[in-house]
């Protein structure tokens, strides 16, 4: 990569645009890690609240009603409220009445730190909204469908696993590919409580380097290639999925 | 036809009542139905024959009397619901496959989950009855790549390899085209021949009269006549039997 870093200084003395992160090795490392960070940011916020959204759709058709008015509440709280404040409300609220461990030095610190709040927070935000995907990509499968598979002796559980959830998820993957695409965009707000992703190192950066425009258009592309393999990622998906012969109308 | 209906009860009803709402769609309903037995129940649209069949897996729950499956009470609020229907196997009028699985793995999916059956014994009971149900070539369709008379084929399959007592049948031929009724006519027909318990909903009145062994007349949720085939079709006497039989013959 050694000619990048040459092409970089050239333009820097030609043109006086210094993108540092290209040529100067210490700018480089933290600019690689705030993407990888970023990407390791994303993909557990995807996974949280992928778990979050199936576990949650199905409590909400739980027999018992306390479970079904709690898992309706926390859609309605989380949907309902900024990001950032719930990423605040967590970190700096419910962060503070957790006990204190003690570190390997012997120091006292708060139990969770900032990447745990910020993997809880942004989980449960966009979790929310893949609860009420799911939910009605659930409602879209057949009952007849699900009577089927009742009639075979399936628990309700079982039904769940191996019968509404693969359909509905083939209902609601554009739906849910829009939140995980929302979701990507969402992890900059831990930047707010100081995870060193790719938005915060980027600042480190320009306030290091004062090159200010160059990391803004840098940032603006880099999620673009970030929400694009996302994107691609998601399609291949719904490709893989999809049933020979589905959606035609009944013989 | 087995004459004089003897041999163990496999299912009976006795005065069994089903209400939605303020409707009193089942209003008494008895009968028994003989290991081996075909009984067909026939009837006006809306007279409850649907509901009837649905009561006996517990789809639909009973509001009086009594069903019982090999002896178990289905009305009985500790009753194993998921046993019972292991032991009843039911086919609808829609099919009602599972779209997102091939004709093979629809056969092999419950066994697998309910039965915990090992995969290659399920396996090879799914390919010993695709071929029983003429469907060789069509294990790794799916469903949507198949003809109504071939999913509902796949659907008796489906039933039939979780080993029931007794099968149900709900108006199985009703959403198909006329050449393949016949497909599916001839795979019950076998199973009859096999000695498979069965209570069919049907409008194939050449078909009742073949191969069942009593058959019901219901309206407006109450047996109005019932007897063997050869006597029921020839000496049915109440107006509404006549009448229905009149318009669909
Ligand atoms: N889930 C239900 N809720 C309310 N009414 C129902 C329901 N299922 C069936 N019914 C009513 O019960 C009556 C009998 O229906 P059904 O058993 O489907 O009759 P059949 O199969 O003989 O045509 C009909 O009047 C129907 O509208
Ligand atoms: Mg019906």
């Amino acid at each position: 990569m050694d000619w990048l870093a040459d092409a970089a200084r050239s333009l820097n003395e030609a043109t006086g645009i210094t993108l540092t992160y290209l040529y100067d090795g210490y700018d480089g490392g933290r600019f690689l890690e705030g993407i990888v960070n970023t990407v390791l940011l994303s993909l557990a916020c995807l996974s949280a609240s992928l778990v979050i959204g199936v576990v949650g759709a199905f409590a909400r058709g739980a027999k018992s009603a306390a479970v079904r008015w709690l898992v309706g509440g926390y859609t309605e709280l989380f949907r309902n409220t900024p990001p950032l404040v719930q990423m605040y409300f967590l970190f700096f609220g419910v962060g503070a009445l957790l006990p204190t461990v003690q570190n390997r030095w012997g120091f006292e610190e708060p139990m969770l730190g900032a990447w745990a709040w910020a993997i809880i927070s942004l989980s449960f935000f966009a979790g929310a909204f893949n609860v009420e995907i799911f939910r009605s990509g659930i409602e879209a499968v057949p009952r007849a469908t699900v009577e089927a598979a009742e009639s075979l002796g399936y628990t309700r559980l079982q039904i769940y696993l191996h019968v509404v959830l693969p359909l509905a998820f083939r209902v609601c993957l554009p739906a849910l590919n829009n939140n995980l695409v929302n979701l990507v965009k969402t992890t900059t707000l831990a930047y707010a409580i100081a995870v060193p992703e790719l938005l915060y190192m980027s600042n480190q950066i320009w306030s290091d380097s004062l090159n200010v425009p160059e990391m803004m258009v840098t940032l603006l592309l880099l999620y673009v290639g970030l929400v694009g393999v996302l994107v691609w990622a998601m399609h291949r998906w719904e490709q893989a999925m999809r049933i020979p012969g589905f959606g035609r109308s009944a013989a | 036809m087995s004459a004089g209906r003897t041999g163990e009860v496999v299912v009976s009803l006795r005065d069994v009542r089903k209400s939605f709402g303020d409707v009193e769609v089942l209003r008494g309903v008895s009968f028994d139905v003989r290991r081996g037995e075909v009984v067909c129940v026939i009837g006006p649209s809306g007279s409850g024959k649907s509901t009837l069949i649905r009561c006996v897996n517990g789809l639909a729950k009973v509001n009086g009397g009594s069903i019982t499956v090999m002896g178990r009470e289905v009305n009985d609020p500790r009753l194993d619901v998921l046993a019972l229907r292991r032991s009843v196997g039911m086919v609808f009028q829609q099919y009602n496959l599972f779209p997102h699985r091939t004709a093979l793995q629809n056969v092999m999916m419950a066994q697998v989950t309910v039965l915990k059956r090992p995969k290659a014994e399920a396996e090879r009971v799914a390919r010993a009855l695709i071929a029983k149900v003429k469907l060789e070539g069509k294990e790794d369709a799916y469903p949507g790549e198949l003809s109504g008379g071939q999913q509902q084929r796949v659907a008796i399959a489906r039933s039939l390899a979780m080993n029931p007592e007794v099968m149900l049948f709900d108006e199985v031929t009703a959403a198909l085209d006329p050449e393949t009724v016949k497909e599916v006519l001839n795979t019950i027909r076998q199973l009859a021949a096999d000695g498979m318990t069965c209570i069919l909903v049907t409008h194939e009145m050449g078909f009742a009269r073949e191969v069942a062994d009593h058959i019901y007349f219901t309206d407006r949720g109450v047996i109005v006549e019932h007897g063997p085939p050869a006597s029921f079709f020839a000496e049915a006497s109440d107006p509404r039997t006549r009448e229905f039989l009149g318009q669909i013959l």
